[in-house]
């Protein structure tokens, strides 16, 4: 008797108030690419560009909140992921995004496009179509429950692939020494 | 040296006045700590030295060892209340490692490391906490600092200088230094105090020094902390 096969793991991956470097850091996990796409298989993700979140079994999620949009992609990913993955540090914590936070949204605004060297007759973007900024930067976990956490910045190939094959064998992420790092 | 507590059921000798991370400590036995130093007199402030003595929490720095005494340290629920403790540390002030010259050789970092941490867990501050660049050789960057007092005591018992100071209470305590105008620049601080040396995170700064050692060769990259201390 042919033995059953096993469901891959569905998985969506977004990158939000990020640099898109913990994205290049999964790449990284090299010739592991093989065995991962026997593992999961990839809904809404910048490596598909399938633009809406299905429903999944994990949701990786890069980059902490810095505006409208973000907020409403991750209540999306919540909504329809059994599980989330708070990815690098920008979404544990902010991350560099989040040094503006000592700092008055609107004098970023006015030093950014009115005062700042080189800027004439500069006007502060305006658009209905582009997402209103947050007062503050947030990680994820200020915003909805996440599951778990993978510091770093990125985290290494190594870290993303140790805690992938935990969560694939149903166990919560261990990140031993050297792996756990949060620069 | 024939009297003898046990740590974790591991017979630890000690003399007389020695504390429990001392005896721990020269018995080769590590106990988290932060505002813990052998050198200067315990401040008994960061509470992540706390182990169980016969059952009771007490710091283990500033609790003498006794003989017979049961002490705890290296157990799921210590280690977990210090995790806790560390989460509550690095959300009170800005901690952004990746763009902070003492990642690598900060003890703060490499703590939350050893015990695990994988996230702040708790909602973040974002304190504005101003730098105080006003000195030509040592940068203060008030954002890291967690409140050990390692430099006030160090200043104070080593330097006789009493540059720095804990000032406030409760969550309105911070670290100032002994100026009218409050800058570094306007006190007697100099490039070879002890104070300047002590700092375990990322506040007391030599200036043009950062990211001088790469990453793979800072110390806390070749060994975790619990095998590295001093």
């Amino acid at each position: 008797m042919d033995a059953p096969v096993k469901k891959k793991l569905r998985v969506a991956t977004t990158s939000l108030a990020g640099c898109f470097g913990c994205h290049m850091s999964f790449l990284d996990i090299d010739e592991h690419l093989f065995e991962l796409v026997e593992l999961v298989e990839f809904d809404r993700s910048p490596l598909t560009d399938i633009k809406e979140v299905g429903d999944c079994d994990l949701g990786l999620i890069e980059g902490g909140l810095c505006n409208a949009e973000n907020v409403h992609v991750l209540r999306e990913f919540r909504a329809r992921c059994k599980k989330l993955v708070a990815l690098g540090a920008c979404a544990v914590n902010g991350g560099l995004p989040a040094q503006r936070n000592h700092l008055k949204l609107t004098e970023i605004l006015e030093e950014v496009y009115h005062t700042s060297p080189g800027i004439t007759q500069g006007l502060i973007p305006n658009d209905p179509e582009l997402p209103l900024p947050l007062d503050k930067v947030h990680p994820l976990h200020e915003v909805v429950k996440i599951d778990w956490f993978i510091p770093g910045c990125p985290p290494s190939g190594e870290a993303i692939w140790k805690a992938l094959t935990d969560i694939a064998a149903g166990r919560d992420p261990q990140l031993g020494f050297g792996v756990l790092r949060y620069d | 040296m024939s009297q003898t507590f046990t740590l974790d059921g591991e017979e630890i000798p000690f003399r007389d006045g020695q504390t429990i991370i001392q005896a721990a400590h020269d018995a080769g036995r590590w106990i988290p700590h932060l505002c813990y130093h052998p050198e200067f007199k315990p401040h008994g402030s960061c509470k992540l030295c706390t182990v169980t003595v016969n059952g009771r929490h007490m710091a283990s720095c500033t609790t003498q060892a006794a003989a017979g005494q049961t002490v705890e340290s290296d157990t799921e629920a210590l280690n977990g209340e210090r995790r806790t403790l560390l989460q509550m540390l690095f959300v009170e002030g800005n901690h952004f490692c990746p763009s902070c010259e003492k990642s690598g050789d900060c003890k703060l970092q490499a703590t939350a490391y050893e015990l695990g941490m994988m996230t702040p867990h708790f909602d973040h501050f974002y304190p504005s906490r101003p730098v105080d660049a006003s000195h030509p050789e040592v940068l203060l960057d008030f954002n890291r600092c967690i409140l050990c007092s390692l430099c006030v005591r160090a200043s104070r018992d080593v330097d006789g200088k009493c540059v720095f100071a804990l000032s406030g209470r409760g969550i309105g305590t911070k670290l100032v230094v002994n100026a009218a105008s409050g800058r570094l620049a306007d006190t007697d601080a100099a490039i070879g105090d002890k104070a300047l040396e002590v700092c375990p995170v990322g506040v007391i700064l030599k200036k043009r020094r950062g990211f001088a050692v790469p990453i793979g060769e800072r110390t806390y990259d070749k060994a975790p902390i619990s095998e590295t201390e001093e």
